[in-house]
């Protein structure tokens, strides 16, 4: 019985440069190993416009989701990544987890690799939780976000969708929109796009975009009128104003005042610049309900371009993981 | 048995002493004149005969917590430090909060101590930072000074009265500088580092804070109040101006925040999670320059024992603290003679003998006729590789695995008798 079609396993992605068998961060990525996974994404994404959505690059291979904070559209992601390339797929979440009973994380990793998973893809609230378990285990981990520390792949699918669709990244005038300071999409979107050659501005309330930022090596700006007109790309985040944000900013409407992406303002962009968002989106808050649908919304793709990513980083980690071996 | 130590440099900086000498001890006691009858001979050529040093800030974790460390293993790891004395903090389980915790902690050091152990208690009850504790009954029962030391009294008002209450026993107050608001759920240097491995900062103002608070405290009711582990620059700064001033206020400097950077942290190691927390190589700086210019004044190791299994977890669920007995001396040796030399030994004795004894009202420090016979022999100029597997700890919590030092306690010896030598 055909399960897939043999066709793609001939052109699947060049792995041969790359070493990893974890994806931690962008920080401490190559220019050369971002490409590697963007030109692999590209490979895998005609996978999923094919009938037969699925190639056995993971044929026996066991990936566990393990998402210690929630998450829908990372897990989801994730998960088809894996279907795709015939990995079987065990999800574990934090209600259902031993960590409910106490048990460390480390504990609870071991476990799983005791059951021989090959790849742990790990959501945690701490920053430096896949490290500490990269450093003690032999399976790979992927990280699905830690704390305010990083989320790679959503960088990834970032860049990947900026170059889609303007051709390059380098030189482009990037805004990053919102809550920078309790966000690892934030910081793995600098890295990833610094490295890439792109020019960086945060905008964003003083207590969310602090000025260590700078640092980082980007520009910070006060008010989103000062970058609408010049952008190539806008990415808005998430705007949360839950009670551990109250001493950030005074309200929400505040905020759309000064930072939200409204009709007005949009009317102002350049034709060509992508309005992008990690979601989940508030709309009228950060962003109108007509600017996330409209033309220049690139958000819906950003999805799409996720899994295409995902794969690239299943496969290219667990190849890595299998010549470490 | 009494004691000829020959040939040593004797630095007693009591007496402004330093000079190629004999030292004698009769019946655990500094003798002028040498033993009568059959003694011991140690023989000191090339190395330094200091009175027994004193770390200010140790957390020996009993009761209640020895599975870190215990009264027993806690001074073993101070002697083989180079330490006669231990001053040890009340937040142990339950609180030294009362007399009573106070009296079991003296009888567990009657019985398995291998050096001193001055106990001091807490100011709150509960070290909650709410209502005075039964200060003076603890003073009867032995404490040496009080701190609600890993805690921070937030209400001014509650330090205050506690700061007056305590100048009626001479009594020192020690506080561990940190506002909690401005904390918040931070576990290491707020700036850059913090900034990128996006963990929740802990900014130097929340520790200058309440060193300024502490300083008018001290200007207000006149009693001397101590301020631990001190990490910020600015903190130095404050503290400078006021002893100008004349202000009976101190500092406290603990090496691994002159050893070490917030850069460490990119590691994810819990054993550079320590509170307060490791700072910016600017704060290094202002530190070793704090201690060369007399800004600040005591040494010590803030000595933290964790298990293993509690610090083997995330880093922000991971407890605050690490090892220090064992290379504080050695750490202190290497940055401040040897490298920066921004003290001499001299100065380094002062600062780990006479300056805690005059804090904390110790007769303790000194190589004088008729003084205990606690004597530290030191070999500067040693080299030598620390090596965590050798700790005399029940913990292992320590960054300072496979460091390669320059000085180190040689012998220690309390009331004449020698309880660790290397």
């Amino acid at each position: 019985m055909r399960t897939a079609d043999p066709k793609p396993t001939r052109d699947l992605p060049q792995s041969a440069n790359w070493h990893r068998k974890d994806l931690l961060g962008i920080r401490e990525l190559e220019l050369s190993e971002i490409e590697l996974i963007l030109d692999a994404a590209a490979a895998f994404k005609t996978v999923s416009s094919r009938d037969i959505k699925k190639v056995p690059a993971l044929r026996g291979k066991t990936m566990v989701n393990f998402f210690v904070e929630p998450s829908t559209r990372t897990r989801t992601s994730f998960e088809l990544a894996a279907f795709r390339l015939s990995a079987d797929v065990v999800n574990i979440s934090a209600t259902t987890s031993s960590l409910q009973k106490g048990e460390t994380l480390k504990d609870t990793a071991l476990n799983l690799q005791a059951l021989h998973a090959d790849i742990i893809v790990l959501r945690h609230s701490s920053a430096g939780a896949p490290k500490f378990l990269a450093e003690r285990l032999d399976s790979s981990i992927i990280n699905a976000g830690d704390g305010a520390h990083e989320h790679p792949t959503q960088a990834l699918l970032d860049v990947f969708t900026i170059r889609e669709h303007l051709g390059k990244v380098e030189g482009l005038k990037v805004a990053i929109v919102g809550d920078i300071l309790f966000s690892r999409v934030a910081r793995s979107d600098i890295w990833a796009l610094k490295k890439m050659g792109a020019e960086v501005t945060l905008v964003g309330p003083s207590t969310l975009v602090p000025r260590s930022f700078e640092e980082m090596g980007v520009e910070v700006a006060r008010h989103i009128d000062d970058i609408v007109e010049s952008a190539d790309v806008i990415n808005l985040l998430r705007i949360q104003h839950e009670r551990q944000r109250k001493e950030y900013f005074p309200s929400l409407n505040e905020y759309v005042r000064f930072f939200g992406l409204t009709k007005a303002r949009a009317a102002k962009l350049k034709p060509s610049c992508l309005v992008m968002h990690p979601g989940p989106i508030n709309r009228g808050v950060e962003i109108d309900s007509e600017i996330a649908d409209g033309p220049q919304s690139v958000i819906l793709t950003q999805v799409t371009n996720g899994l295409a990513v995902r794969m690239a980083v299943l496969y290219l980690c667990s190849t890595a993981a299998r010549k470490v071996r | 048995m009494d004691l000829i130590i020959k040939n040593g440099r004797i630095i007693d900086p009591t007496f402004d002493r330093d000079e190629v000498a004999d030292l004698y001890v009769v019946d655990g006691r500094i003798s002028a004149h040498p033993p009568e009858g059959e003694c011991e001979t140690i023989e000191a050529r090339n190395l330094v005969v200091a009175p027994g040093l004193i770390d200010i800030h140790v957390h020996l974790r009993e009761p209640g917590q020895s599975h870190k460390e215990t009264i027993e293993t806690g001074t073993q790891a101070a002697a083989a430090g180079g330490f006669s004395s231990v001053v040890c903090m009340p937040n142990t389980d339950p609180p030294a909060d009362s007399a009573s915790t106070i009296t079991w902690i003296t009888d567990r050091v009657r019985e398995c101590a291998l050096v001193n152990v001055f106990p001091t208690g807490a100011i709150t009850k509960g070290l909650n930072g709410e209502e005075m504790a039964p200060i003076g009954s603890m003073v009867q029962a032995g404490i040496v000074a009080i701190t609600d030391d890993g805690h921070c009294v937030q209400n001014h008002e509650v330090m205050r009265r506690a700061v007056e209450y305590a100048r009626m026993f001479d009594l020192a107050v020690m506080d561990h500088c940190q506002d909690y608001n401005m904390v918040g759920g931070g576990v290491m240097h707020e700036g850059y580092w913090s900034t990128v491995l996006g963990l929740a900062g802990w900014p130097r103002t929340a520790e200058e804070i309440v060193v300024a608070r502490n300083i008018l405290l001290a200007e207000l009711c006149g009693t001397r109040i101590h301020c631990q582990h001190l990490s910020s620059g600015g903190s130095v700064r404050l503290l400078r101006d006021a002893r100008a001033r004349g202000i009976p206020v101190t500092g406290e400097l603990c090496p691994h925040h002159i050893a070490l950077t917030d850069e460490f942290v990119s590691s994810f190691d819990t054993n550079y999670k320590m509170n307060p927390p490791l700072r910016a190589r600017q704060d290094v700086e202002a530190l070793i320059e704090g201690v060369a210019d007399g800004a600040i004044t005591l040494l010590g190791s803030d000595h933290a024992p964790h298990a293993f299994f509690e610090k083997e977890v995330e880093f922000d669920r991971a407890p605050f603290g690490i090892l220090g007995l064992e290379t504080e001396l050695a750490l202190f040796l290497t940055i401040l003679v040897h490298r920066t030399k921004a003290i001499d030994l001299n100065r380094l004795i002062t600062m780990y003998t006479v300056n805690p004894a005059t804090l904390v009202r110790l007769q303790k420090g000194t190589l004088g006729d008729g003084a205990d016979a606690d004597v530290t022999i030191i070999d500067p100029e040693l080299e030598w590789t620390f090596r965590k597997q050798d700790s005399y700890s029940r913990s292992r919590n320590t960054p300072f695995d496979g460091w390669e030092l320059k000085g180190r306690a040689v012998r220690t010896i309390v009331a004449g008798k020698t309880v660790w030598k290397a």
